[in-house]
């Protein structure tokens, strides 16, 4: 193993966990403060200018408070399950290209020619620790909890799944390749990927329109399932408060309710960075030469901070929605993912290939 | 009696109506004035008679006009007040009034500001005035003394002064 390749690796990761820890404490707080201005009140603004420091106070707080293992759980599951939640929601991140290059480097932490795989199988990972979570609470709500967002979880993964091979469908546009072969940056860019990578995904939409315009249905089927996959209303009754106090983490406290939060918004913030991958051009704008790799070292911190806002206008879609519209009861939600996404989704993928059949 | 439920139209029924309402009346809510009051930066105005912390008065010549007759302290039901009354010789400070105490304590901590205290006084001397946060770093900053009380309770004009002619 190149000890350079383990080396600078070491130091992305490091990177992008140093950005995705604030940035999980500030949704927190843009979660409150929006919320708030849509109920006509203003959130928290007590703790600095527009209480930029409450999450530092949310902080001190979670550590301060008492961890309280009850004796009726099961307690290495309940050990457990806050860590098997937060783990998959970070590791979804190591696919996601944020950016180009940055001198030399390439602003992916894992450049995997089946990064959409490693993406759909880190996902499945997440249903464990909500329904071990559930499991070793050991007491009736978090147990419907668990049981319900893991039946849900695992009905719209397979939507989710489905609605995004029509992207790739039409990713491997061989007249596209061409065209990206015979441009120096974008060749050397690419240089060793196949039609399945990330990268390749944006190349295509750099070079054409964002992939959103052109599959319109497939990126309406992702993101309502993305909402289903993070548990968030309309879908969160796995947590909802007043249906099952406080669902699967009902019995948690202090520290590992801190990490069923973080996980959630982690979750959500890798959902949106997929979206924003996928449909919205990820690092790419039309305009002002961001649709080239960097060439520059300005370049690259440029389209790092395009792809984090495109991620934040998402964010703040999730956060909208939950405080927008009423969740779904169970039995509609089951029956919108299995009867109504399903058929839709492969009924996509099947007009998209007749269309390209057509069309060749 | 028969409800009649329309059927869903198409639309209805792809949930479009309701995405575009629920965008509609979020978005207006986002950008109303909000309805907060941002205490300590802004107070609402303390309405005339409200009830907040007790306070001794004198009236518009200077004098005490309390004459230590203990009826408050009876009658205050969570025992907030206590009153040492001047003994024999009387209060050589006290002007033209009869008996005026020689210490009045009350603790805040106990008061429940029922009001009780002003409307038995017979010598109009006790006040509930407009103060509601009252704050303090120990139990005993709490317990207003008779130098405290008067000095937060000013001046109350009187029509009929009757320590005045005595």
């Amino acid at each position: 193993m190149d000890p350079n390749f383990l080396l600078l690796s070491f130091v992305k990761i490091v990177v992008v966990v140093a950005v995705l820890l604030p940035l999980i404490a500030y949704t927190a707080l843009a979660e409150r403060r929006i919320c708030a201005f849509i109920q006509d009140r203003l959130g928290p603004n007590r703790v600095g200018p527009f209480g930029i420091w409450q999450p530092l106070a949310d902080g001190i707080k979670f550590l301060l408070k008492e961890d309280f293992t009850p004796s009726y759980v099961r307690k290495i599951y309940f050990w457990l399950a806050p860590a098997i939640t937060m783990i998959p929601a970070m590791m979804a991140l190591a696919i996601i290209p944020f950016g180009s290059w940055l001198g030399l480097q390439k602003m992916v932490i894992a450049d995997l020619n089946v990064g959409i795989l490693y993406t759909f199988g880190i996902v499945s990972l997440g249903v464990y620790g909500i329904v071990l979570a559930g499991y070793a609470s050991n007491s009736k709500y978090p147990f419907l909890g668990g049981i319900r967002s893991s039946a849900q979880m695992i009905s719209y993964e397979i939507a989710m799944g489905m609605s995004v091979i029509p992207i790739f469908l039409l990713v491997a546009d061989p007249s596209v390749n061409r065209a990206l072969a015979a441009d120096p940056a974008w060749s050397a860019f690419l240089q060793g990927t196949s039609d399945l990578n990330l990268n390749h995904v944006v190349a295509y939409q750099a070079h054409g329109v964002w992939l959103v315009f052109k599959q319109p249905l497939a990126f309406a089927i992702f993101l309502v399932a993305a909402f289903a996959e993070t548990n968030r209303l309309p879908f969160d009754l796995p947590e909802s408060e007043t249906e099952l106090v406080s669902g699967y983490h009902t019995e948690y406290s202090s520290m590992k309710f801190a990490m069923f939060f973080m996980g959630e918004y982690a979750n959500m913030i890798a959902a949106s960075a997929m979206m924003v991958t996928l449909f919205f051009g990820g690092w790419t704008l039309p305009w002002l030469g961001l649709d080239h790799p960097a060439a520059s070292v300005g370049m690259g911190i440029a389209q790092i901070v395009v792809f984090l806002a495109k991620v934040v206008v998402f964010l703040v879609v999730f956060i909208w929605v939950r405080w927008m519209w009423p969740r779904f009861r169970y039995d509609q939600l089951m029956n919108l993912g299995w009867k109504r996404f399903v058929p839709l989704a492969l009924g996509n993928i099947v007009i998209t290939a007749l269309f390209l059949w057509a069309r060749r | 009696m028969i409800v009649k439920r329309k059927a869903l139209t198409w639309w209805e029924r792809l949930y479009v109506p309701a995405v575009w309402n629920g965008l509609k009346i979020t978005v207006q809510h986002f950008f109303r004035k909000k309805v907060t009051m941002q205490y300590p930066e802004e107070k609402w105005v303390v309405p005339p008679g409200y009830r907040g912390a007790p306070y001794l008065v004198k009236d518009q010549d200077g004098r005490t006009k309390c004459v230590s007759c203990q009826l408050c302290e009876f009658i205050c039901p969570p025992k907030a007040i206590r009153i040492t009354p001047p003994g024999p010789p009387g209060s050589p400070e006290a002007g033209n009034v009869e008996k005026a105490p020689k210490e009045f304590e009350i603790n805040m901590l106990r008061c429940i500001f029922c009001g009780y205290c002003q409307e038995v006084c017979p010598e109009e001397a006790i006040f509930l005035m407009r103060d509601y946060s009252l704050t303090g770093f120990s139990r005993e900053e709490m317990i207003y003394n008779k130098e405290k009380l008067l000095a937060l309770g000013g001046v109350h004009h009187d029509t009929i002064q009757k320590w005045k002619h005595k």
